[in-house]
């Protein structure tokens, strides 16, 4: 196998397995929009970063950060509900990045590899990013585990047990807008919550606790990363809608595969 | 501020929008006191305890509370995600610190041992009373506060569940905060009921009365004794939009 293929799984593999526990988060507290919202303005940091010459990821994860603060901001002044205000910043900040992409004619970009994810330009350098930003996210949700779980469940109930509530909805967001941020090359802005929601969703069915939702979540991720991957290789199909394909598979799969045995007796 | 005092509210108001939600309410709770608030819906009831728990600032007024005062809270209900896979066991694990009881002993003071693995969706809406007493208990609470307990719960069920938190209350040597409607049920074992209406109605010791037959024929003797009927005799009336009226004497 030749090297950019080995760079992307090992990169996709990263995400996959912060994506199971983070997404499973995202899925319980409904956060799901939120995620796409991020997204879509990331898409405003690569064509702010192509006009002012910066480094395309420290851009997009700015960008990203940027737009979490602000929404948590403007959701704690509560003057729009937050499914308008989030739709409002996903929308035009997606609409404002293509239009100052296409204005600026001095480089030509991959639009289409930004948007559905393009494994040829995983780099050595991306790989450190997305290890990086990875092990960052792991290490935090494995610290705050537990009062990040109990913010979920019940706010109210947290906070009177003294938990603090507001610094961890706002690490919750931060941590999503990250993983976001690095996983853009290998999935694009339009699927990257998928990868999100789909494997959570998928190990739900067959999870009693919320930490074996969270670990099956990052074992369907990487399979669905792993299988993606090969049909990107093999057939030449863009990375990030095989393996949000595969990962669609998995779902369907965790439905209709104890349905069958049921059937039976 | 006396030692077994545990909240002091003085004067607490607060407007939401153009609607004056609480007006100058205060209250003391004090240790192995039981408090209840009684008031009709939109009375404020709930407002005030959000108060008292510091989920919600008052716009003006005081509130006193011993440091590191350790409060059990129930709330009303509990919704959980059809996406959250949970357990009895590892919700109540949630609230766990150092010093709580072990998860068993604590299940078995509420007796729901047997639900212990259920999954927290399964349980019905008295079980999850109990669970959610449980995890309130797990503070170690010096505080109690409950609103609206038995919600939910079958008439037989509440005489049981109020006669549960009347034993923790005199097991735990704690302060109870309640909100509660079933006054038939709560008054016997109530030391103050304060009557909320935006402002406080009238307040004191409930009277105890008469026992219904029909209550006794329903839950036999021992929770009969603890029935009672609280007659509040109020000085005015409030009209529609709540404002205070002077009972006319002609």
């Amino acid at each position: 196998m030749t090297d950019f293929i080995i760079k992307a799984l090992i990169a996709g593999l990263c995400i996959a397995f912060v994506a199971g526990p983070l997404g499973s988060f995202v899925v319980w507290r409904r956060m799901s929009y939120f995620g796409d919202t991020l997204a879509h303005s990331s898409l405003l940091g690569i064509a702010i970063g192509i006009l002012m010459d910066i480094n395309l990821q420290i851009a997009v994860i700015a960008s990203s950060v940027f737009f979490a603060g602000l929404l948590i901001v403007l959701e704690r002044n509560k003057t729009l509900s937050t499914d308008t205000l989030l739709g409002i910043l996903a929308h035009g900040t997606l609409a404002f990045g293509m239009l100052i992409l296409s204005l600026s004619n001095t480089v030509q970009i991959n639009l289409m590899g930004y948007l559905f994810g393009d494994l040829l330009t995983i780099g050595t350098q991306d790989l450190w990013w997305i290890g990086a930003c990875s092990a960052l996210v792991a290490a935090l949700l494995l610290k705050y585990w537990n009062g990040l779980l109990a913010v979920t469940v019940h706010e109210e109930l947290a906070k009177v047990e003294g938990v603090p509530v507001g610094k961890l909805h706002a690490l919750m967001v931060l941590m999503v807008a990250l993983l976001i941020a690095v996983s853009m090359k290998i999935i694009g802005v339009l699927l990257i919550t998928s990868l999100l929601i789909i494997p959570p969703a998928a190990a739900r069915k067959l999870a009693q606790t919320p930490e074996q939702m969270a670990l099956g979540a990052s074992l369907v991720g990487g399979l669905s990363v792993c299988g993606g991957l090969l049909l990107s290789y093999f057939w030449d199909t863009p990375a990030g809608p095989s393996i949000v394909v595969t990962a669609c598979c998995f779902f369907v799969l965790s439905y209709l595969v104890p349905a069958l045995f049921t059937n039976k007796n | 501020m006396d030692n077994s005092c545990l909240i002091k509210a003085e004067n607490i108001s607060i407007q939401f929008g153009d609607r004056q939600v609480l007006q100058n309410v205060s209250l003391t709770v004090k240790q192995g006191q039981v408090l209840t608030l009684i008031g009709p819906n939109g009375a404020g009831k709930t407002t005030l305890v959000r108060i008292i728990l510091g989920l919600l600032k008052p716009q003006s007024g005081h509130l006193e509370k011993p440091k590191n005062l350790r409060i059990g809270y129930m709330p009303q209900k509990l919704h959980v995600e059809a996406t959250m896979p949970i357990t009895v066991r590892r919700f109540l694990e949630l609230a766990r610190h150092k010093s709580s009881a072990p998860i068993s002993e604590i299940l078995e003071e509420v007796q729901i041992t047997h639900l212990m693995n259920h999954q927290l969706r399964s349980i019905s809406g008295g079980e999850m009373q109990r669970v959610l007493l449980a995890r309130a208990l797990s503070q170690q609470p010096q505080l109690l506060v409950l609103d609206e307990p038995a919600q939910g719960v079958d008439v037989s069920g509440q005489a049981e569940l109020y006669q549960l938190i009347n034993d923790i209350r005199a097991r735990h040597n704690c302060g109870v905060l309640m909100i509660s409607h079933d006054l038939h049920l709560v008054m016997a074992k109530t030391d103050e009921v304060v009557c909320l209406n935006h402002h406080i109605c009238c307040h004191g010791r409930p009277e105890q009365v008469s026992v219904d037959p029909s209550y006794l024929a329903l839950f036999g003797k021992k929770e009969a004794k603890n029935l009672a009927v609280y007659t509040h005799n109020h000085n005015h009336h409030h009209d529609l939009t709540g404002e205070v009226v002077e009972h006319k004497h002609d």
